[in-house]
C-alpha cells in the first residue's frame, strides 16, 4: 500500500493501530482527506438528486462508485473502521447497480443519500475531535444489504467486510486532483500577498530614486521590475477569488431535503455559478444565503395542493442567480411561491411593537416588506423547526452588511418573492477601460461600455450639436446626451474645448449617454477596491484600483455620473401626481410644436431619433397610421391640433420615441429646442395623451405621455 | 507611578501634535498621490501602500489651517484607524516621546474649535505645546466638497 501524497515528514499521520482507540494525529494528509471527501460528497449529492429526477447516467454511476471505493480504501490508512464499513456498503451497492443486477429506484436513491449523510456526519466528527463516533451505522448497512439481495435473507455483514479489507485500493494512491489545480492554504496566500506588498513598496522607492535620471539601463531594469511586481500582485489577488458555485454545491441537497421535510415539491435552479468573489466574502455570506434558501422553501413555496388550487404547477421553483453589475455582485434568491402580504407584515410589526400603527400605515409597500429585517420580527407561522425563530432575517441583514453589502426584497402576493443581495466588488477583478482626463487616469467598467468613438477635430464638431448649452451627439442617427468628464470632475476646461478627444458611449441602468474624455489609454483587468468610507458620498466614483504601474486610479460610477449630469432615468416616477403639482428634478426635454404653434415636450430620455419622411410613405391601417421604418412598421401618432399633410403631401418630421423596447413616431410640425429645466407640471386636463402642463421657456407646454402614446401606437400595428 | 505612554510626534505649520504610538502603523516619506476630484481639500489623495489603497488627509486642512502650497515632499503618518489605515500628511516628524498621563492637561480655550474637537489633551513641553490628537476623530469626516 502506498501513500503517494503523504511522504513528507510531519505529514505522515501517526496511526495507532490498536483498534478501539482509533486515534489519529493527522497532519496535512488528514486535512486533505477531509476536504477532498467533503467535496466529493457534495458532488455525490448533486448527482444522486439528478438521477432521482431523471435517467440514470452511467458516468455518474461510475463516479459514485469511485467515491465510495476511494473513501473506503483511504479509511484503511487512517484507521476509521466504522467509516470504512459504511463506505464499503455503499461501494457494494454501487457495484450491483453498475452490473444492473438490481434496479435503481427511489429506495436505492434514498438509501444512498442517507449513506452520504452518514459519511458526512462521521467526517464532521473526525474534523472536530480527530476520531469517528463509536456507534456503527449498523441499521443503514443492513438496509443496504436488503436492497442488494431483495430475495435472499440478510447476508452476514462480516463477509463483505473481510473481503474489502484485503483489497488493495489502487485508487487511493494520490489524492485525485482536478486537472491543473492545486489546493493552497488561505493563510499561505495571505503571506504571499504581504510579501508582494513589501516588494511593491521597495519598487516604489526604487522608482522614486531613479526617476530623475534619463533613460539609463538602471531605469530600464527598474521599469521591468515594476511591471513584474504589479503582475505578481494581481496574480496573488486573483488566487483568492473563488467562483460562488463552490458555495452552491450544497444547496440542491438542502432544497431537496427541506422539501421532503416540509412535504412540498421544490426544485432549485442555479445560474451564474462562475461569478467570482473573494474567499473571505464567500465565507461571510454562506450562512445568510443558506437561511434565505431555507426561508424560500419553508415559507415561500406553498404545498402542492395549494399550488394546484391556484393554478400553479405542483412543483415550486427556487431560483438562485449571481451576476456582476454596476460594480457589485448581485445574488438573487427567487421563489414562485405565495409571496409576502405587506399588510400582514405591517400588522405583525405593530403587534410586536417595532413600529407605531400610524407609522406602519404611512410606509410604502416596499418599505413595509423591509420590516421583516428588524430584530424581533417573527410571525407565528415562521417559527418552525426548519427555519427556527424569526431571528433569521435580521441576522442575515447584519451579516451581509458586515461585508459592505445590502439585502432587499420584492414580492408579489400570490406570485412569489425575490431577495436581492448586493455585495460591492471588494476584491473582484473586472475588465475596464482606462481613460485619461486632464492628466489623470480613470477606469470605466467594461460592462457599462457600449462603444468608443474617436472625435476627430472639425469633422466631429459637426456631430456634437450644442443646443441651449446641452451637448448632444448624433450617433448613427440616434441622439445621445453627452457629458464632459472634465466638467463632471470639476476640472478646468481642457485645451481644444470639449470637442477634442474621445467619446465613450456608456450604458447606465436603462439610459445611454456619451462621456467625453481626453484620451483612451488601454483596457486592463483591474482589481476593484472599495472607496474609503469618507469618500462614499462622492457619487461619481464607485471604487478604486491600482494600475499596472502601481499608481492608484479612481473607478468611475457610470450611473452616478449620469445622475449628476441631470439625465433622468426612464424608470423615474412621472413628475405629475393626480390632483397635485409636483416638481421634477432638472431634466432634458425635447420641445416640439404642432401646426397651430402649440408647444409640447417629451423627456429627452425617451427620444431615440429625429427623422424626416416623405409624406407619401405614410400608410393607413385599421389601427391608425404607420410608416415602414428600418424593416419594421412604426406606428405614427399626430400631435393634438397638428396639421395633417396627409398622404401625398410634403415632408413630415417625426420624433421617434421609445420606451421599454417599443417605439412610436410622433409627427410634429417643428422641432423647437432642447432644454434642461426643472419642470413643475400640473394636470390641467390637457388631453388623453398629456401627462400635464409645464412652463418651459416661459411658455405653457404640454408634457406628452410617451408610454401611453406608445401603447396606443402598438394597437395600430396590431402588436402587443 | 502613573501610566506612561509613548507618542509619535509631528508638526503641521507651527503646531505640534502627538498620537499614541499604538495607533501609528508606520511613517513613510514621499508617497505618490492620486488626486480625488470633487473631494474636499482635506483629502490629499489616494496612495498605494503595499497593495492597499490608503486615503491621505492633509492634516493642516483638517484642523482648519489655510491651504499652504505643496512645499517639498510631505510625510505620511499612517494611522491604523480601525479597519483601514489612513494617512495623515504632515510637514515634519519629530521624536517619540514618553509622557505621563497625569501631566496631560485639557486643551486651552484659546484653541480654535476646529482644532479643539480633535484634541484630547495637551502636554506642556519645554519649548512648545504638544496637542494630543484623537486619531479616530481625525479620520471621521465626510469628504464631499
Amino acid at each position: 500500500m502506498v501513500l503517494a501524497w503523504a511522504m513528507t515528514p510531519g505529514s505522515i499521520p501517526r496511526i495507532n493501530r490498536a483498534r478501539g482507540l482509533g486515534m489519529v494525529e493527522g497532519g496535512e494528509a488528514l486535512r486533505e482527506f477531509l476536504i477532498e471527501s467533503q467535496e466529493n460528497l457534495e458532488r455525490l449529492d448533486q448527482e444522486l438528486i439528478a438521477m432521482e429526477r431523471g435517467p440514470v447516467c452511467p458516468d455518474a454511476v461510475d463516479d459514485v462508485f469511485r467515491v465510495f471505493h476511494t473513501l473506503k480504501g483511504t479509511c484503511g490508512f487512517f484507521d476509521f473502521p466504522r467509516l470504512e464499513a459504511t463506505a464499503h456498503a455503499g461501494e457494494n451497492l454501487l457495484g450491483d447497480l453498475r452490473e444492473a443486477s438490481i434496479p435503481w429506484d427511489g429506495a436505492v436513491t434514498n438509501a444512498l443519500l442517507e449513506l452520504v449523510e452518514a459519511i458526512r456526519r462521521r467526517l464532521d466528527s473526525i474534523e472536530q475531535s480527530g476520531r469517528e463516533p463509536e456507534a456503527a451505522d449498523a441499521r443503514l448497512i443492513a438496509r443496504i444489504e436488503t436492497l442488494r439481495h431483495p430475495d435472499a435473507g440478510r447476508t452476514a455483514p462480516g463477509a463483505d467486510e473481510a473481503n474489502g479489507s484485503v483489497e488493495v485500493p489502487e485508487e487511493a494512491q494520490g489524492v485525485k486532483q482536478g486537472e491543473g489545480t492545486i489546493r493552497v492554504d488561505v493563510a499561505q496566500l495571505d503571506t504571499l500577498m504581504d510579501l508582494v506588498g513589501e516588494l511593491v513598496l521597495a519598487r516604489n522607492r526604487l522608482d522614486r530614486l531613479t526617476s530623475g535620471e534619463k533613460a539609463t539601463p538602471l531605469q530600464g531594469a527598474v521599469q521591468r521590475l515594476s511591471v513584474i511586481a504589479s503582475e505578481l500582485q494581481d496574480g496573488v489577488m486573483r488566487a483568492r477569488m473563488q467562483p460562488i458555485g463552490g458555495l452552491w454545491g450544497r444547496f440542491p441537497r438542502l432544497v431537496r431535503d427541506l422539501g421532503v421535510q416540509c412535504g412540498k415539491r421544490v426544485t432549485l435552479e442555479m445560474s451564474g455559478e462562475s461569478t467570482a468573489l473573494d474567499k473571505a466574502i464567500l465565507e461571510a455570506i454562506k450562512d445568510p444565503l443558506t437561511h434565505l434558501i431555507r426561508n424560500a422553501v419553508d415559507h415561500g413555496i406553498e404545498s402542492a395542493d395549494r399550488r394546484l388550487a391556484v393554478g400553479k404547477t405542483a412543483e415550486g421553483r427556487v431560483t438562485l442567480r449571481a451576476f456582476h453589475e454596476g460594480g457589485m455582485v448581485h445574488i438573487e434568491i427567487e421563489d414562485d411561491g405565495g409571496g409576502i402580504d405587506s399588510s400582514r407584515i405591517r400588522e405583525r410589526a405593530v403587534e410586536r411593537r417595532l413600529i407605531g400603527a400610524e407609522q406602519a400605515a404611512l410606509l410604502s409597500d416596499r418599505d413595509a416588506l423591509r420590516l421583516i429585517f428588524r430584530p424581533g420580527f417573527s410571525t407565528a407561522e415562521t417559527v418552525t423547526s426548519v427555519s427556527g425563530r424569526g431571528v433569521g432575517m435580521d441576522v442575515v441583514k447584519t451579516n451581509v452588511e458586515r461585508v459592505g453589502g445590502t439585502v432587499d426584497l420584492r414580492s408579489e402576493p400570490g406570485q412569489g418573492t425575490t431577495f436581492q443581495v448586493k455585495i460591492p466588488l471588494t476584491l473582484a477583478i473586472i475588465p475596464a477601460l482606462i481613460v485619461s482626463c486632464r492628466g489623470e487616469r480613470y477606469a470605466i467598467p467594461q460592462v457599462s461600455l457600449l462603444e468608443l468613438v474617436r472625435l476627430e477635430t472639425d469633422d466631429s464638431r459637426d456631430r456634437i450639436e450644442w443646443v441651449e448649452g446641452v451637448p448632444l451627439y448624433r450617433l448613427r442617427g440616434e441622439l445621445l446626451s453627452v457629458v464632459d468628464l472634465g466638467r463632471v470632475l470639476g476640472e478646468a476646461a481642457g485645451d481644444g474645448g470639449s470637442s477634442a478627444g474621445n467619446l465613450v458611449v456608456l450604458q447606465a441602468d436603462d439610459r445611454r449617454y456619451g462621456l467625453i474624455v481626453d484620451g483612451v489609454v488601454d483596457t486592463e483587468e483591474i482589481v476593484v477596491k472599495p472607496l474609503a468610507r469618507q469618500l462614499k458620498s462622492l457619487s461619481v466614483f464607485s471604487g478604486t484600483t491600482i494600475m499596472g504601474d502601481g499608481r492608484v486610479a479612481l473607478i468611475l460610477d457610470v450611473v452616478g455620473i449620469a445622475r449628476e449630469s441631470g439625465m433622468g432615468t426612464r424608470n423615474a416616477e412621472r413628475p405629475v401626481e393626480v390632483g397635485g403639482a409636483k416638481e421634477s428634478e432638472a431634466e432634458s426635454y425635447l420641445l416640439v410644436a404642432g401646426g397651430d404653434g402649440r408647444r409640447f415636450a417629451m423627456p429627452l430620455s425617451c427620444v431615440s431619433r429625429l427623422e424626416v419622411f416623405e409624406g407619401g410613405a405614410v400608410e393607413s391601417t385599421m389601427g391608425g397610421e404607420v410608416i415602414q421604418y428600418r424593416g419594421e412598421l412604426l406606428p405614427l401618432t399626430r400631435l393634438p391640433g397638428g396639421s395633417v399633410p396627409g398622404p401625398g403631401g410634403g415632408e413630415i418630421r417625426v420624433v421617434v420615441a421609445s420606451d421599454a423596447g417599443r417605439q412610436v413616431g410622433v409627427v410634429v410640425d417643428q422641432i423647437v429646442d432642447i432644454v434642461k429645466e426643472s419642470a413643475r407640471a400640473s394636470e390641467l386636463g390637457g388631453g388623453p395623451s398629456i401627462v400635464g402642463t409645464a412652463v418651459l421657456q416661459q411658455r405653457a407646454t404640454d408634457l406628452l405621455d410617451v408610454p401611453k402614446i406608445i401603447r396606443g401606437g402598438m394597437a395600430a400595428t396590431g402588436r402587443n | 507611578m502613573g501610566t506612561e505612554r509613548q507618542y509619535c510626534t509631528f508638526r503641521v505649520g507651527s503646531l505640534s501634535f502627538g498620537v499614541d504610538v499604538l495607533e501609528v502603523q508606520e511613517v513613510i516619506h514621499r508617497q505618490e498621490m492620486t488626486r480625488v476630484p470633487r473631494a474636499s481639500t482635506v483629502v490629499r489623495g489616494l496612495t498605494n501602500l503595499r497593495g492597499q489603497i490608503v486615503m491621505a488627509i492633509d492634516l493642516g486642512r483638517r484642523i482648519g489651517l489655510e491651504p499652504r502650497g505643496e512645499e517639498g515632499e510631505s510625510i505620511n503618518v499612517i494611522i491604523k484607524a480601525g479597519e483601514r489605515p489612513v494617512s495623515l500628511v504632515v510637514d515634519e516628524v519629530g521624536d517619540i516621546l514618553n509622557l505621563r498621563d497625569e501631566d496631560r492637561e485639557s486643551p486651552p480655550d484659546t484653541l480654535p474649535n476646529s482644532v479643539r474637537s480633535l484634541v484630547t489633551g495637551i502636554h506642556q513641553l519645554e519649548e512648545r505645546l504638544l496637542l494630543i490628537l484623537d486619531a479616530s476623530r481625525v479620520v471621521d469626516f465626510d469628504a464631499a466638497a
